[in-house]
């Protein structure tokens, strides 16, 4: 029975070789271990030997053709042996033709970039926060190199703030010139663009958002024992209420924070170096605020009780335009209608204004154990043309702290 | 099917000794033959050096040692591995890369093992496993013990700085070891002569002042008894040996390099060839009337369906399973 | 408790591991008569002779392969190397031999072994007696790589080592060696592939081994002067990396440096760095820095060998850097 010889592997790497040289003709006597034929491997010369006796009945491939290994290059059988060709033998490799290797063509225009301001640039764990959080990543302006949300830039943001040290802020707000109301910055480009963008894209005032809840354990252990020593004192009329508490806390932390005590004005901001704290009443067919002038620079007494002489007054409307005009930031309390949380439009000029919902009992977590707190919910609204999410974070952060620590007011 | 193995048994008769080994020699030619064979058949991978003509080497090296003695070969350790004792089926299925291979798969032709047979290994690096030899040697010695450790290298690994700090140091701390050089002429395709000044390899002994011998390695009684000797100053004082057995490869350096071309001819080897170590141990087992035609063919059909059922077994032993890949980094 | 060196630490796991077990031998150069390039083995000769303290002649690729070949035959060689510089001459018997004998072997043969000494620049020894080889050494599969950097670590990585039963590389210092620390009496046992938090922090990791070890715990002490509460987490072992450890810490600070004597390519911190960006991707507020040696052959001149090397000062700028402070 006829043997076919097929092209062995001569190396370990030997995909194919090339007949070189046939050692034996048709017709020649061969013996096992008898060379055959040379066959250039990728490495050498090498011979392909017989593993059958008998007579080399036919070359089916010619000197000089390559052939892949496994493929059959002849026969061996006993001498007159009919020969059935090994079906379909594989031609002798040619070199695909090369295709001439012109210059790549270049694009004769430029593809259109995609729109870099859409990429949010932030950290891992800051993507992971806001995501956890119902942050909009859009909406924080990032402090990181490029403007990358970094973590503190979602402190307050409904997570515990880990206590890292604060760097210098790139933009930081002047501080105020004793003896003048206002000063105006003129907008730098940056400012210009975000305010155009996000004018267009949210509104005429791109709001954002950032709610904390506070403890107001303290504040109202507070305001229990200064009214009890206030009615020890016979001054049963003159009572402090949470509001007023809250006002106080509000007027300090913009002392700290003067980037959220600003107004818009279109070509430029005017950052306050007086805090005027707007407070939101309801009256009959609408909404007034009366403002507390200087409200950082008065006690808790006198700002309960203006608040309360100015509230009587909007609701019998009766009070004189200067009394509502010239808020330099807005508080409103919807607590009294049992909301636990909403969000306030800002009153323009206005950059901020913080809408506080109703303080409640509930049960909390604290060092492991669940407790039942006094708690609140806040939420500032921001005009991000002027206040950026770390800055509105960072001052809510300080409204909550003296809220959580009230003799903190006192430094 | 056992291996029989050309290892000495107690109340031998010197017949009875060259007649195994000249099966031996024969089970490892035939064996090597499979092997290039199932190469070209693409069974085997990678580099495969055969040793096809060194025979007498390894089986009068290996009748001279005991079980309990070490044995450390380079990558062409076929016929050492066989000849200690390894079945065939143990090493084809290893060349085949199976799971029923000395090295479980994992090594391949260049690295044989077998601890129980204290065969400590194929070695790819030249010259690399020489140290190894020394200090398997240093722990018989740490141990009190009476073994050696026989050293399988080529020539060509005397150029390379392993060599000379391993001797040294077996020298100095007088140690049981015995560096057998299989003098086959050249390294891969360079001729001994062309890349080392001093060509006499056993002239290296002087310098590390241990004992040292010429052998003719196509002649296996002559490598046996010489390795009597070498093993006896082994044993009794911890004195080295440099043997020096002068070899020829039939084969080229690999299966994938040829058999002459560049650095050889074709009339060299065939020279060689009629030298050939069988055919001298059969020509002498015939004069002292102890093999006839009859004999020698039945013992060839024998080794044949030895290598043939190695050949068989290793095809029919499965793939290490996927678990192997990381099995055996660490220890535990 | 008592007070002992680095140097001193070693030589009492060498000694009580050669008691314990008398198949454990020291070989190197100079480690007998001379006792010790370092002293690390100072005494021993005179304790155990000279069949198991074994003076070699300088030719680290035969006496590294010799140990190997020990090891094969059923002894526990711990094999010094007077730097790790000259061991680069036995690379072909620590990754061709050791690493890879068990594994080729099929399992058959381990090769409990310890290559030591001392890895690293130490003062103005120039190029070739300055180098960091553990990315070299981590990098081989089959291998053990531990660097203690104190000498309670010293001796029980070393002890450990010893009684392991895979090739083990210990990585010394020769400006750690006179370091001193609390080493308590008798046994103790530093599991391989256990990290080690040095000081605890909350703002950012400072992940380090070896002699950077003491180089981080300058820089946590100096960023707590500007209330950045650092957390200082030496390695120890090199391989197995002790990646549950990075990813803990990792994950409560969010931030880290990675200080290695050797070089920045491929180095070590590149392989902590992969790990951190990989598996704890989301807890990440900054890119991993890196302090490594300036990626130059070490110069001679004192200045100049100053720049080269990892300090305090790199480390707390690289540290203010991922807390975007700077």
């Amino acid at each position: 029975m006829a043997t076919t010889v097929v092209m062995e592997a001569l190396s370990p790497t030997m995909e194919e070789g090339r007949l070189v040289k046939w050692s034996k003709a048709v017709g020649e006597a061969v013996k096992t271990g008898e060379t055959l034929a040379e066959v250039e491997t990728d490495k050498a010369v090498m011979e392909l030997v017989a593993r059958a006796d008998g007579q080399l009945l036919k070359q089916i491939v010619a000197e000089g053709a390559t052939v892949p290994v496994g493929e059959a290059v002849a026969v061996i059988g006993a001498p007159g042996e009919s020969v059935a060709t090994p079906a379909a033998t594989a031609p002798a490799k040619t070199q695909p033709a090369q295709q001439p290797s012109a210059v790549s063509p270049q694009p004769s225009t430029p593809v259109a970039p995609a729109d870099a301001t859409q990429v949010v640039r932030a950290s891992p764990l800051a993507r992971r926060l806001a995501k956890e959080r119902g942050v909009d990543l859009k909406l924080v302006q990032g402090s990181g190199p490029g403007g990358r949300v970094v973590m503190r830039d979602l402190e307050g943001a409904g997570g515990a703030a880990v206590g890292l040290p604060v760097p210098v802020p790139r933009s930081a707000v002047p501080e105020p010139v004793g003896g003048v109301a206002y000063r105006d910055v003129p907008l730098t480009q940056i400012r210009k663009t975000i305010a155009k963008r996000l004018g267009t894209s949210l509104g005429p005032i791109p709001h954002f958002f950032l709610t904390t809840e506070v403890d107001m354990e303290r504040a109202a252990d507070a305001r229990a024992a200064l009214n009890q020593q206030l009615g020890d004192q016979g001054q049963n009329q003159a009572k402090i209420s949470i509001n007023d508490i809250l006002l106080k806390a509000t007027a300090l932390a913009l002392t700290k924070h003067g980037a959220c005590n600003a107004w818009w004005q279109d070509d430029h901001i005017r950052y306050w170096n007086e805090v005027h704290v707007g407070m939101a009443v309801a009256i009959e067919d609408g909404l007034i605020t009366p403002v507390i002038r200087n409200t950082d620079r008065k006690s808790l007494l006198e700002i309960g009780t203006e608040a309360r002489e100015l509230a009587g007054r909007a609701r019998e409307r009766r009070l004189r335009p200067e009394e509502y005009t010239g808020s330099t930031f807005s508080v409103s309390n919807l607590g009294m209608f049992d909301i636990d949380q909403f969000t306030a439009v800002i009153n323009p000029p206005e950059a901020a204004i913080l809408a506080v919902g109703a303080m409640s009992a509930k049960p909390v977590a604290m060092d492991g154990a669940v407790v039942v707190r006094r708690r609140l919910r806040m939420t500032l609204s921001c005009d991000h043309r002027v206040i950026d999410g770390a800055t509105g974070a960072a001052f809510l952060r300080t409204v909550k702290q003296m809220l959580e620590n009230p003799l903190a007011m006192l430094l | 099917m056992t291996t029989v193995t050309a290892q000495p048994t107690k109340g031998d008769t010197q017949a009875a000794l060259h007649r195994r080994m000249l099966r031996e020699m024969l089970l490892i030619r035939r064996f090597e033959e499979k092997a290039a064979e199932a190469y070209a058949l693409g069974k085997i991978g990678g580099f495969c050096h055969l040793y096809i003509g060194q025979e007498a080497v390894a089986v009068g090296v290996s009748a001279a040692l005991e079980p309990t003695d070490y044995v450390i070969a380079s990558y062409r350790e076929h016929g050492q591995a066989l000849a200690r004792g390894i079945t065939a089926r143990a090493v084809m299925a290893e060349l085949f890369g199976k799971s029923t291979g000395c090295s479980g798969g994992k090594g391949g032709s260049m690295h044989l093992f077998d601890a129980a047979k204290r065969f400590m290994g194929g070695h790819g690096i030249v010259g690399g496993h020489l140290p190894l030899a020394t200090g398997l040697a240093f722990a018989v010695k740490y141990r009190g013990g009476n073994e050696v450790c026989a050293c399988f290298f080529g020539e060509a690994a005397v150029n390379i700085g392993a060599f000379h700090e391993a001797v040294n140091m077996a020298s100095v701390w007088k140690l049981p070891v015995i560096f057998l050089c299989e003098n086959n002429r050249y390294g891969m395709g360079t001729a001994f002569e062309r890349v080392a000044a001093v060509t006499d390899v056993v002239e290296h002994a002087c310098s590390y002042d241990i004992a040292g011998e010429v052998v003719n390695g196509m002649d296996v009684l002559e490598v046996q008894q010489a390795m009597q000797r070498a093993v006896q100053r082994a044993r009794k004082g911890g004195h080295p040996t440099l043997l020096e057995v002068r070899t020829y490869r039939y084969m080229g350096h690999s299966m994938s390099d040829p058999l002459h071309g560049v650095y050889r001819t074709k009339d060299e080897v065939e020279e060689q060839k009629k030298k050939d170590p069988i055919a001298q141990l059969t020509q002498r087992l015939r004069q002292e009337g102890a093999l006839d035609q009859a004999g020698l063919d039945a013992l060839d059909a024998e080794v044949r369906a030895e290598v043939d059922d190695a050949v068989r077994f290793a095809d029919e032993s499965a793939d290490p399973a996927a678990a192997e890949l990381t099995a055996h980094v660490l220890a535990d | 408790m008592p007070t002992i060196t680095y140097r001193d630490a070693l030589n009492q796991a060498l000694r009580e591991e050669m008691q314990r077990d008398p198949n454990v031998f020291l070989m190197g150069e100079e480690v007998g008569l001379y006792q010790g390039a370092y002293k690390v083995s100072r005494g021993l000769l005179e304790e155990f002779g000279a069949k198991r303290v074994v003076d070699t002649p300088i030719a680290e690729l035969g006496f590294a392969g010799i140990g190997v070949g020990a090891a094969m035959g059923g002894l526990r060689p711990v094999v010094e190397f007077m730097t790790w510089n000259f061991a680069v001459l036995a690379l072909d018997q620590i990754v061709n031999s050791a690493a890879k004998m068990l594994y080729m072997s099929g399992g058959q043969i381990p090769v409990p072994i310890v290559f030591r000494g001392p890895n690293g620049a130490a003062l103005q020894l120039s190029s070739q007696h300055s180098q960091a080889w553990e990315s070299w050494l981590s990098h081989i599969p089959g291998l053990k790589v531990v660097a203690p950097a104190t000498p309670y670590d010293a001796k029980g990585l070393l002890k450990a080592a010893i009684r392991d039963n895979n090739p083990v590389v210990v990585l010394e210092g020769e400006m750690l060696y006179n370091n001193k620390g609390e080493v308590p009496e008798g046994e103790i046992v530093v599991p391989i592939g256990q990290a080690d938090v040095k000081r605890e922090g909350r703002h950012v990791t400072l992940i380090c081994h070896s002699k950077t070890v003491a180089i981080a715990l300058k820089a946590a002490d100096q960023l707590a002067s500007q209330d950045i509460a650092a957390e200082v987490l030496d390695l120890r072992t090199l391989r197995p990396l002790d990646d549950a450890a990075i990813l803990r810490s990792v994950t409560k600070t969010n931030r880290a440096v990675v200080v290695e004597e050797g070089w920045p390519q491929c180095g070590i911190g590149a392989q902590v760095v992969d790990l951190i960006q990989r598996e704890a991707f989301d807890q990440l507020d900054a890119p991993v820095l890196r302090v490594t040696q300036a990626d130059v052959p070490m110069p001679y001149n004192k200045q100049l060998e100053r720049l080269a090397k990892p300090s305090p000062d790199k480390v707390v700028a690289a540290a203010r850097r991922v807390l975007y402070l700077d």
